[in-house]
């Protein structure tokens, strides 16, 4: 099967002050249209690096990346980014935030009031309707997290690129997203790419996982297929044995495999 | 002139200090210190569970706190005054200087020609000169700023320009100005417009350059418009550098203003206190000081003013 998003044979190599830094050597991967992929892999390993080349925020030295079969050049709205850090604009609302989004993909279609509403209903969906009216500094790390998602899910992307997402968040409210995440992206067969360097988070969330090799020079150690049901439910899967089997599977990938030279 | 631009911001400091030393917690009535800010109303509210009585106390000694301080540092700066004035023969004493401020200000709008007018006209000549250059300024220093940045190669272009001229003393334009416009009035306007141009200039440029790159990314994969980035991301992110900009701008200007047209002559403050040197009238330069420092303390008092309500980390 020809994948949705391609990543083939691609090299990424820096120009640092001390001269050429090789992030990434020789990366293939594929996505496959509504497959919820996630990139693991010690802090430093390029992770990513490989989500920005999809993305468009940064170019492959050698080898192309492809979407739909066509070479991605640039960024655009049709592969969303949900940032680390939320990257929300502190002087919008959050109505205005997405709203921002929106209107740039549908704006030359559509008037205002399907803007408008297309904005709410997004907002609606991450469950954030109260807070619609609210500027970032006012609301949670959690809430703000959420906007990022829903900015990202108003542009209806082909690709949902998320880097780290809930890497800022308490455990708690962390779960709570995931779980989220889940419902809103088989509710809307999203493809989906996302960094992660937890391990649970990882095989929760995720059809296949990709773990990667300590850079400089990294690239894809292992790919791992989680063949577990959806629905999942975080806690009927902590005691079941396959996800068990797959959480060890990563962790030896992590922690016998590929050590992370620099003491955490 | 640079020298005197500092000295004033160290002189702003202590105010600033005791704001914050007001709102220190160990203080018996830390909220009433945030009257003065506006938003006293809101938190006296919390004070509803007190009984009237210890409320009323609470509020005379918050008074006491915000007022006692600076009006003990206005007397001391009286009682020293005082002091100076008996020892040398033309320094008036306050007493005297008072008088002379009554009878100043009993008739502000007086005009008896040319050459003899009102403090009023006086003052309202020498804003009209820092606004009109103060404007002209921003006009061409704020878009300018955003140009050079946004635009990396702009920057090291103008930059070393930038660096060679704002260490002039302003009064150095002044001739500069009288060659090309030939007359006072635009060259003191000149000198204002190219002394307070710099703050601007550098402020909006470094705003710009500030800000941060993820909400960059953001308009990259929304793929925005140069428009939309200009009005959505660069001008909201960079408005509180731009506003201080002006606050230094508009300080140094007032600054200048009375320098350039005690050169200049016609009317206007600085003129003015040099025409009270020439009568000898001591009384009324030491009230044209009063009033040019109140002006100045008034003319930033407003742009921090607005500076706050153009803050987006502050509404």
């Amino acid at each position: 099967m020809k994948p949705y998003v391609a990543v083939d044979h691609v090299d990424v190599i820096f120009d640092t002050k001390s001269g050429p830094f090789q992030a990434l050597a020789n990366v293939n991967a594929g996505i496959a249209k509504g497959e919820f992929v996630s990139i693991i892999g010690h802090s430093g390993c390029g992770k990513s690096t490989v989500l920005n080349l999809i993305a468009g925020l940064l170019n492959a030295t050698t080898g192309c990346v492809l979407l739909e079969d066509r070479e991605i050049k640039g960024p655009g709205p049709e592969r969303a980014v949900v940032f680390q850090n939320h990257s929300l604009l502190p002087w919008l609302t959050v109505f205005g935030n997405v709203y921002l989004a929106v209107e740039r993909v549908f704006g030359a279609r559509e008037m205002k009031p399907t803007l408008m509403k297309r904005t709410d209903k997004v907002i609606e969906m991450v469950g954030l309707g109260h807070a619609r009216d609210k500027r970032p500094n006012e609301i949670s790390g959690g809430m703000k997290q959420r906007v990022g998602i829903a900015r990202a899910l108003a542009m209806e992307p082909k690709v949902l690129l998320m880097d780290e997402p809930f890497g800022a968040l308490d455990a708690l409210t962390r779960a709570h997203l995931q779980d989220e995440l889940m419902r809103i992206t088989s509710e809307l067969g999203s493809t989906v790419l996302m960094v992660t360097h937890d391990v649970d988070e990882a095989v929760l969330l995720s059809d296949r996982i990709i773990m990667m090799t300590n850079g400089p020079s990294a690239t894809v150690g292992e790919i791992l297929e989680v063949k577990l049901p959806r629905p999942r439910n975080r806690l009927v899967l902590a005691e079941d044995a396959h996800y068990v089997h797959l959480r060890g599977e990563v962790l030896r990938f992590l922690y016998e495999k590929h050590v992370h030279r620099v003491a955490a | 002139m640079n020298t005197k631009v500092m000295s004033i911001d160290s002189l702003a400091l202590p105010a600033n200090n005791e704001h914050a030393n007001a709102s220190r917690p160990s203080q018996p009535v830390p909220f009433l210190a945030a009257i003065p800010e506006a938003d006293g109303a809101k938190l006296n509210s919390g004070g509803i569970s007190l009984s009237s009585g210890r409320r009323v106390g609470k509020l005379l000694n918050g008074v006491l706190n915000a007022v006692l301080p600076p009006a003990l540092g206005l007397l001391l700066l009286i009682v020293v005054w005082a002091f100076v004035s008996q020892t040398t023969e033309y320094l008036p004493s306050p007493t005297t200087t008072w008088l002379s401020a009554l009878e100043i200000f009993s008739d502000p709008f007086y005009d008896r020609g040319l050459n003899d007018k009102g403090i009023g006209w006086q003052l309202w000549a020498s804003l009209q000169r820092v606004f009109e250059g103060f404007g002209l300024a921003a006009l061409v220093g704020i878009p300018l700023g955003f140009l050079i940045g946004r635009f990396d190669a702009l920057q090291r272009m103008v930059s070393p320009v930038i660096s060679l001229l704002r260490p002039v003393s302003p009064l150095a334009w002044l001739p500069i100005g009288l060659a090309v416009f030939k007359a006072a009035d635009p060259s003191a306007i000149f000198v204002i417009f190219i002394t307070s141009i710099w703050p601007m200039v550098i402020n909006t440029a470094l705003g710009v350059a500030s800000v941060p790159q993820d909400y960059l990314n953001v308009a990259r994969v929304l793929k925005l418009s140069e428009w939309k980035v200009f009005t959505k991301i660069l001008l909201p992110a960079a408005l509180p550098y731009v506003v201080t900009g002006a606050k230094l701008a508009l300080g140094i200007a007032w600054l200048v203003i009375v320098a350039a047209e005690m050169l200049t002559g016609g009317v206007g403050i600085g003129f003015w206190i040099w025409d009270e040197w020439n009568n000898l009238n001591m009384a009324h330069i030491i009230v044209a000081i009063f009033v040019v420092g109140t002006v100045g303390l008034v003319l930033e008092q407003s742009m921090a003013w607005v500076a706050n309500r153009f803050d987006y980390r502050k509404n």
